[in-house]
């Protein structure tokens, strides 16, 4: 169990770190999706695997650490709330810049400062 | 237990709930509303400051758990000195919005207000997944408060600010995990003990999570490998959020002195002063990193956003000396460079507004309607950060040269620091007298007027270079006896020991 475990987590991890290197930001919020989801899984098991334990020291043979579970709950609600404002910041950037690149229209990238210049503020 | 510690947090929180449903009141009411918000805040952080001062460490259990099971708040005199630092660049931030940044949006005052919340959380809390909650809190407030204001220039470096804390809250929970596995704890007084006790082969896996945290500290704070995604963020912000964002670096540096003093620090065992060495010659780099940026500055904005960037190398060097005095000198320096960052993006701004078209932009343009008074600002800032005498920034960093020991570690610190500060001058008085002392013919047809509460806010943050000189004493003081708190661990551990139920309750 532990090694089919590992590497799902390290799947996850490694698809999400290849994701959010993208150049669009469509496959970066996937990226951070799966980095979210393996790290969850990776705490999750911080507090040891055990099948068919429970949370209370001493009811069963093996013992369940609750703590995990419950940084996981916290983990997942608050990553999921940054998900939802990250697609709305990638749905804003396509909409200001009429492009999903994650720096804006490739345009800017070298024209910035100049842009800036002739339009002043 | 004492439940005033909860103050600093609760009064934001209600605060700033209060604003979500009066969204739609008249506006001055809001204004009113968030103003004394604020106020009290800040009156709750001088009485924790007065609390704290004693050297005692005062704990706040929730829900009245003992300490290692339960979240404790724990103030001592480093985060009562954060709190009040926070609050005072608060106030001023926050008086300097009414009128401005507040009107373009409906949420400005609820987003300001949590923000607040979440720093006091970081600064308050004694457990490191809450540290890790109180991150998140602020981080999705200043997703937020980075976003306010028209025009589209702040979408992309929002987004990049935006997936690289979502990242580092990635890495901070991995080495959350880490650290739990080992230990079986997230409190941090429990960890401090727990720490030097780990068999030897989970230590790698200690070292690792700890490095890791190291990292993301690193990120909040902008160490140099990390720092390329602040000037653009910063740069874009509106100017109250700017100054505001002065004290989110130091949330880091925070970070780093709390986790790597009391529970990697000189009492951890094998694992004592982890990552120290390394911290020392990436804040050098940073230091001249950001000397190197503001040498390069196009426009104002981005020189103080160097100006972050320069402190925050200046902070954690001192810090990675590793001793007492370093700390104390650090410390020091905090108070200085945060509040006349926050004054200097202030003064940015009002300069900016006199200047039509030209903005902040270091060229030549028609002469300023305030100019003699902006100038004047704008030279106490630049002399304070810089550090020459006779204002403050020139007292810490003497504490801070004053701190090294004779040694290698002495000779970098020494040459980069005072060859920063003189490129940093540089900077400044070329960017000063383009500014200032150049003007072309002409009138701007509609300067921004100074109205009373933004003038009090930006000389009343850069007033506090001559404040911080004429309570030297006082403030010296208070920061060694923070130092020597930091660095007497085992006092710390009692956290454990204290009792829980309030008595007479």
């Amino acid at each position: 169990m532990e090694l089919a475990y590992a590497l799902i987590i390290g799947t996850l991890t490694a698809s999400g770190i290849y994701l959010v290197l993208r150049a669009r930001t469509f496959p970066v919020v996937v990226g951070l999706t799966l980095l979210s989801y393996g790290v969850n899984l990776f705490l999750f098991a911080t507090g040891r695997l055990a099948t068919g334990g429970q949370p209370i020291i001493g009811s069963t043979e093996q013992y369940a650490d609750p703590l995990p579970q419950a940084l996981v709950l916290t983990a997942i609600v608050i990553g999921f709330a940054m998900t939802a404002f990250v697609v709305v910041l990638a749905l804003r950037n396509q909409a200001d810049n009429e492009d999903d690149h994650v720096d804006g229209r490739k345009r800017e990238i070298h024209t910035d400062i100049e842009e800036k210049e002739e339009s002043g503020r | 237990m004492n439940h005033w510690l909860t103050a600093p947090i609760l009064i934001p929180l209600l605060g700033g709930i209060i604003q979500i449903f009066i969204g739609y009141a008249p506006i001055s009411l809001r204004r009113t509303l968030a103003l004394a918000t604020t106020v009290l805040l800040l009156a709750s952080t001088i009485a924790l400051l007065a609390l704290a001062n004693d050297g005692n460490y005062r704990v706040y259990a929730f829900g009245n758990w003992v300490p290692p099971f339960g979240i404790v708040l724990v103030l001592d005199r480093l985060a009562a000195l954060m709190l009040l630092m926070t609050a005072v660049l608060a106030f001023f931030a926050h008086l300097y919005a009414i009128h401005r940044a507040d009107e373009s949006s409906r949420q400005f005052h609820a987003l300001f207000l949590f923000q607040l919340m979440g720093l006091n959380i970081a600064f308050l809390t004694g457990d490191l997944f809450n540290l890790f909650v109180a991150f998140e809190v602020l981080l999705i407030a200043s997703y937020g408060l980075l976003m306010q204001g028209s025009g589209t220039e702040r979408t992309v470096p929002s987004l990049h600010y935006v997936v690289l804390n979502l990242v580092g809250s990635s890495l901070f929970l991995i080495s959350v995990g880490m650290i739990y596995s080992v230990t079986g704890t997230l409190n941090m007084a429990d960890l401090a003990a727990k720490v030097p006790l780990v068999s030897p082969e989970d230590q790698p896996l200690l070292q690792a999570g700890g490095l890791i945290l190291l990292v993301v500290f690193g990120l909040k704070a902008a160490i140099l490998p990390l720092c390329f995604w602040l000037p653009r963020a910063y740069g874009n912000a509106t100017a109250p959020v700017a100054a505001l964002f002065a004290v989110m670096t130091k949330v880091g540096f925070y970070a780093i002195v709390r986790v790597f003093t009391l529970i990697f620090g000189p009492n951890a065992g094998p694992l004592a002063n982890l990552g120290l060495d390394w911290l020392f010659v990436l804040a050098l780099a940073t230091l001249a990193m950001g000397v190197i940026g503001a040498l390069g500055a196009r426009n104002l904005r981005t020189l103080i956003t160097w100006q972050v960037i320069i402190s925050v190398g200046t902070l954690l060097a001192a810090i990675g000396l590793g001793t007492e005095e370093g700390t104390s000198a650090a410390l020091f320096y905090m108070l200085n460079t945060t509040w006349i960052v926050g004054g200097l993006f202030l003064v940015v701004d009002l300069v900016a507004g006199q200047r039509g078209s030209a903005a902040d932009r270091i060229v030549t343009a028609p002469k300023m309607h305030n100019r003699t008074f902006l100038s004047v600002l704008f030279l106490l800032g630049a002399v304070a950060a810089v550090g020459l005498p006779p204002l403050s920034g020139f007292f810490a960093k003497l504490l801070i040269l004053q701190s090294a020991t004779p040694g290698p570690q002495m000779g970098w610190l020494w040459s980069v620091l005072i060859g920063g500060s003189f490129f940093t001058l540089i900077a400044y008085s070329r960017a000063g007298s383009i500014v200032f002392w150049r003007t072309v013919e002409g009138h701007i047809s509609k300067p921004a007027p100074l109205t009373k509460p933004v003038t009090v806010a930006a000389s009343g943050l850069i007033g506090m270079a001559i404040a911080i000189v004429l309570l030297a004493g006082p403030i010296s003081a208070y920061v060694d006896a923070t130092a020597a708190q930091l660095f007497n661990t085992s006092e710390y551990l009692n956290v454990l020991n204290i009792p829980v139920v309030a008595e007479g309750l």
